[in-house]
């Protein structure tokens, strides 16, 4: 990594980053905020607004005490009502205003986080789909996938508990101090003197905070890998007799996030008394100058009573905003990772001018195109090649040859780094996106099922099919029997009880989701492998006529699928270093002929 | 309210479930709790001595009182956070001991419970448990349980003090703070339903998300990257829906818990001036009245929501017993026998096998398997796809157990056997290859005897052509799996079989171990196998015939039974299913179909 960079992604895994570097990612989370936060303007002033009368309201509550207290009493005794009414009504009146405001601040300050988060996890849903293979390829599942959970979770936390509290608990702790200064500017003083050590107590506990709960969150992370590990490869762990071992190293993991979390809690058992004592200290040195000050008649007791108070209302938020700071680090960590996937462009973009194309004919061509990963090697030397529409084409070759490459790069997974792909004369990468997977359908050897019904998986291929087009798909691929054997037939929950489907079936399946879709291209990538032989043979009848009216590309390590090909590719090291017929092919001394005759010998 | 009360026994019998778990920590725990009683004592002794202060000298304007009345509440306050400080020192450590030994002890128990559990639980539901419920309920343990005592308390010597004070104003603050519970209870039905529905729906979105990202291929090579879309948004919206009810429920709640103990203070403070103004009370008592009912205000408030924190609590204890209650019914058995030498001869008598969960009314899925695999030999097993194959080759290491007949391993039924032995002298390797975070050492290395070095390392690397190991970045000491560096299916594979090899068993159960091979590899594969099978029984999942040809006799699996034993030729010539089952394409040579 001598390219010092962290724009995307690339600054996530590295914890060598300079301070321009940390900062720029800084600038960016912030940037990827405020576009969040911008349609919400006028939502915030009104929240804003909402917050501020609220805990004004509240806040006067001990001052009206006090004038209750002070001229109520010796008013009441001369038989004028008029102060304690006053006092009285004024305090009720700021309660009823002040509680009804801060239900609504409550309510108009979730809509806020909601909207944020409905926008976030729309954003990154949307960019994630949008990325192209190769980014999926090198970023990994998993860590997409945290992205979108564990870090979206993180900033709802902060949104949602974190966020209300602060802005309500500057406002009050604000307030407060302020309603103090006003009231008795000399027990003013004695607070703004007992801040100094507060200030000092809040440092050391985020300082120390920080750094533990970084700590903490790895340790529960390493844990998290762990469990994971263990419960998805159960049947491993039971043949191989881990389960000893795996207790030893989750007990340690254990034991390391035990401690993690005691570090944290020894924290807090020394800041929650601290802030008492410094609390209980300033209550006692203001009874002391306030008292001496009563005494000499220069306060009223209705005053101290209201600047005591103040005095501990003042440190009551103190606790919830220094647990802030730590929901606010671990959410802008995430922030930062987020707005790296968001900044990610992908290889494969759509494009600017989409063209459209609503009946393609299916003629492919390569047009000098050379491909390899950015940075890396060439993986396709330069190349041109030419498939007339409806032709069958078996493409074979030893793993690592480019087999899978060259159908990416049909299906428009990867862009070629040189040249074009054309269908039907037009540049992939011009094509309208709707109207490109229209034309061209990929099935690969991963046939992944989403959960619902198998009926709405296949229908995947055609989304508005009927039940009628989807059973006669399940039909002509030979899955029909299968299906109907399961507890709803059709309407048989994938991952549900009984609805055990093996890796042969889950082929079947996303066969008939292709040959719902209808395409004028179809891709197939080692899409028989985990076939039985009699299944295979069904998918290969109806291949014969599947095929018969569309262009065809086939990948396979089973030779069988040469019966059905017009024409054969044999590529080796990224080249096409045969082409013609499969007769042409077998009767020659190629590299063809000798794996043919291989494969025969395996079939005895 | 006898609902209610049955609700709240049932919660106390819940939560008494955690007592083996706790008992080590009780006795700091009951400490703490005294510790936590103290503060709040404390806290109260403050006010009163106000009170004495304002009466007895401030009045009368005596200053003489101030300075030693100043230094007494500061030793208060000193004692309270000092007493504030011994709970949390008290309380924390053990609890964090708790909370580690529950976490061990689910770990264990779900390695312990056979795959059939597994098969019914998904992970994530599992991991929630292991990590948010434990957390919640140390929590619980560290706070809840400390503060509904304390603050129970509390409020009751409070508002003891506040009748001595005065008891009409005392009467008047009880009173008016009665609606506190009620609103506490609404707050939390109405809170505790959005939030169970808020979880699920959360646990689907992030369903929606990891089969976008699986399934990402899928997506985009029909294009449907825009109807995923529409769904997650759908979900998302309604998701947050939900959210807005859980707001709507706290801001709820927040506007009465401020409300009702604030309009209390203010009807106080009405009577509390006519009271002093008719003077009935004194202003010293009334300046301890509200310092009094300022420091009840949090344990008043808290009430609410330190019940509504025991219910969750209690779920999360429930959800934890949930798994820690499914019985081990795949376990060594009581009077153990032992097989020091086997010979490996593997029979299985009268075979019957279904799934817990498979619909009433369907046959056995294994229907009565009679298949004797003699000691060296090696049978392959062909059926077609979801005949059973795959679960007959679970049985023998009992990752299920036979619902009917037996297995016996040199005669010895594998029940008797212990889980461990019988292990040790099986190896498995299966078509989803698993790799543990390890290094590619240890992950080979997993199932072989302890003593087992490099020779045999590599050896069995040798056998699963697993080569490219060697060009790792650290060799055979790199670090693989989810934590490290990613493989394919087919390099992924040949390390499982690897690890097969390398367990050196006495009976060897491959599953379909070569279907992600290309042709090329798997005829060296076969090759360097042959080797290893003509010393050693296994049993060997086909799909092809090019894996047949590794076996000396092949089993035919037909509806839940063996319908055929023997070599392949004879049963190519005899046996029409095996035919149809495992003869391919070349009936109608490649030349014939493109002519």
């Amino acid at each position: 990594m001598s390219t010092a960079s962290v724009s995307g992604v690339t600054g996530e895994e590295r914890d060598d980053l300079s301070r321009t570097e940390s900062r720029s990612m800084r600038k960016r989370s912030q940037r990827l905020l405020l576009t969040l936060l911008r349609p919400l303007r006028k939502q915030m002033a009104l929240t804003l607004a909402v917050v501020i009368l609220s805990t004004a309201a509240q806040v006067a509550g001990p001052t009206l005490v006090a004038v209750g207290i002070d001229q109520g009493v010796p008013a009441l005794a001369a038989g004028d009502w008029l102060p304690l009414v006053l006092a009285g009504g004024g305090f009720l009146a700021s309660i009823v205003m002040g509680s009804l405001l801060i239900g609504w601040y409550r309510v108009l300050q979730a809509r806020i986080s909601q909207a944020v988060l409905f926008d976030l996890r729309r954003q990154v849903f949307r960019q994630t789909q949008g990325l192209s293979i190769d980014f999926h390829e090198s970023y990994t599942s998993g860590r997409i996938i945290a992205r979108q959970t564990s870090d979206l979770d993180s900033i709802r936390e902060l949104l949602d508990e974190g966020l209300g509290n602060l802005v309500s608990g500057v406002f009050y702790t604000l307030f407060t101090a302020l309603a103090l200064v006003l009231l008795d500017p000399q027990s003013g003083l004695v607070l703004a003197v007992a801040v100094i050590p507060l200030w000092f107590l809040v440092r050391w506990f985020q300082t120390r905070s920080q750094r533990q709960f970084r700590v903490t969150r790895t340790a529960s992370a390493r844990l998290i890998v762990q469990f994971v590990e263990t419960m998805t490869g159960i049947r491993a762990v039971k043949a191989f007799r881990k389960e000893e071992q795996n207790r030893e190293k989750f007990a340690g993991l254990t034991e390391d996030y035990r401690q993690a979390n005691a570090g944290v809690f020894r924290l807090f058992g020394t800041f929650e008394p601290g802030l008492v004592l410094i609390g209980n200290v300033t209550v006692a040195t203001v009874l002391l100058f306030g008292g001496l000050r009563v005494a000499s008649g220069e306060l009223a007791i209705g005053a101290l009573l209201a600047i005591l108070l103040y005095v501990r209302r003042f440190f009551d938020p103190l606790q919830e905003l220094a647990m802030f700071y730590n929901g606010y680090q671990s959410a802008s960590a995430a922030l930062e990772k987020i707005s790296g996937v968001l900044e990610e462009r992908p290889s494969v973009a759509d494009p600017a001018h989409p063209v459209d194309l609503h009946t393609p004919r299916g003629a492919v061509r390569f047009d000098g195109v050379e491909f390899g990963y950015r940075g890396g090697a060439v993986i396709l030397p330069r190349f041109d090649l030419d498939i007339p529409a409806g032709q069958t084409i078996a493409l074979v070759g030893s793993t690592g040859a480019g087999k899978s490459t060259l159908a990416k790069l049909v299906s428009r997974f990867y862009d070629p780094s040189e040249g074009a792909v054309l269908l039907d004369g037009l540049d992939l990468r011009e094509l309208a996106p709707a109207h490109l997977r229209r034309a061209i359908v990929m099935v690969t050897q991963e046939a992944y099922l989403f959960s619902g019904s198998v009926a709405d998986n296949i229908a995947l291929g055609k989304p508005d099919a009927t039940r009628q087009e989807i059973v006669s798909a399940a039909k002509a691929v030979g899955a029909h029997a299968f299906i109907e054997d399961l507890p709803q037939g059709y309407d048989t929950d994938v991952n549900k009880r009984g609805g055990r489907v093996s890796a042969g079936q889950r082929q079947l399946l996303s066969f008939a989701r292709a040959f719902l879709a209808d395409p004028a291209v179809l891709i197939l990538d080692e899409a028989t492998a985990s076939l039985d032989i009699p299944s295979e043979r069904a998918v290969q009848d109806a291949l014969q006529t599947l095929l018969s009216d569309r262009t065809a590309l086939i990948i396979a390590h089973r030779l069988s699928t040469v019966a059905i090909a017009d024409r054969v590719l044999v590529m080796e090291r990224g080249r096409v270093v045969e082409d013609g017929t499969p007769e042409q092919l077998i009767g020659g001394t190629g590299r063809f002929a000798s794996l043919h005759a291989a494969w025969r010998e395996s079939l005895v | 309210m006898s609902v209610d009360s049955g609700a709240r026994s049932s919660t106390l019998r819940a939560l008494a479930r955690l007592r083996p778990f706790v008992r080590p920590a009780l006795p700091r725990l009951i400490a703490g709790m005294a510790a936590g009683l103290l503060a709040g004592l404390v806290a109260l002794a403050i006010p009163q001595l106000l009170q004495v202060l304002v009466d007895s000298a401030l009045q009368r304007g005596d200053a003489s009182a101030v300075l030693p009345a100043a230094f007494g509440i500061l030793g208060l306050g000193v004692l309270e956070a000092g007493a504030i400080l011994t709970r949390r020192y008290l309380v924390l450590t053990p609890n964090t001991h708790v909370e580690a030994r529950m976490r061990n002890a689910l770990y264990a128990h779900l390695q312990a419970v056979p795959v059939s559990f597994h098969d019914r639980w998904p992970s994530g539901q599992l991991l929630s448990r292991a990590v948010h419920d434990l957390n919640l309920i140390r929590r619980w343990l560290a706070f809840g349980v400390v503060l509904l005592v304390v603050n129970g308390v509390t409020v009751l010597v409070g508002a003891a003090l506040l009748f001595r004070i005065d008891a009409l104003l005392g009467a008047l603050f009880l009173v008016s703070s009665i609606p506190i519970w009620f609103v506490s209870l609404r707050f939390e039905r109405s809170y505790s339903t959005a939030a169970r529905r808020s979880q699920d729906q959360a646990g689907d979105l992030a369903t929606a998300v990891e089969e976008s990202v699986h399934g990402i291929r899928v997506l985009k090579a029909f294009g449907r990257g825009g109807h995923a879309l529409e769904k997650f948004e759908r979900q998302a919206d309604e998701l947050r829906g939900t959210e807005m009810q859980k707001a709507r429920a706290t801001a709820f709640i927040w506007r009465w818990l401020t409300l009702i103990p604030d309009a209390t203070l203010a009807l106080c403070l009405v009577l509390g001036v006519v009271l002093a103004a008719r003077g009935d009370v004194t202003a010293g008592s009334l300046v301890a009245f509200f310092a009094t009912a300022t420091v009840l205000r949090f344990p008043l408030e808290s009430i609410g929501f330190l019940l509504a924190f025991t219910l969750d609590a209690r779920n999360a204890t429930d959800r934890f017993f949930e798994v820690l209650d499914e019985p081990v019914r795949i376990a060594d058995p009581i009077e153990p026998r032992t097989l020091p030498y086997p010979k490996g001869r593997l029979e299985f008598r009268g075979v019957h096998f279904r799934y817990p969960d498979a619909p009433a009314g369907i046959p056995d899925l294994l229907d009565g398997i009679d298949l004797m695999i003699e000691p060296g030999e090696t049978m392959a097993l062909v059926g077609l796809t979801g005949s059973g194959k795959s679960t007959l080759t679970a049985l023998p290491p009992r990752l299920y157990d036979v619902t009917g007949g037996a297995i016996l391993l040199d005669g010895l039924d594998v029940r008797d056997l212990r889980l461990g032995e019988l292990r040790r002298h099986l190896a498995m390797a299966f078509e989803d290859a698993t790799l543990f975070s390890d290094t590619v050492r240890a992950n080979v290395l997993l199932g072989a005897a302890p003593d087992a070095g490099d020779d045999v390392l590599h050896e069995a690397l040798g056998i699963a052509q697993a080569a490219f190991v060697y060009d790792l970045p650290q060799g055979v000491d790199t670090v693989i799996g989810e934590e490290g560096l990613s493989l394919s299916g087919g390099q992924r594979q040949r390390l499982a079989l690897a690890r097969a090899v390398a367990a050196k068993p006495s009976v060897l159960v491959l599953d379909d171990p070569l279907s992600a091979l290309d042709v090329e590899t798997e005829e060296l594969v076969e090759a360097a196998l042959r080797r290893v099978l003509s010393s050693t029984t296994a049993l060997v999942v086909a799909h092809r015939p090019s894996t047949v040809m590794l076996a000396d006799r092949v089993a035919v699996l037909e509806r839940g039974r063996i319908t055929a034993v023997g070599r392949h030729s004879e049963l190519l010539a005899e046996n029409e299913h095996y035919r149809f089952v495992i003869s391919s394409l070349d009936d109608e040579p490649a030349e014939g179909a493109v002519a």
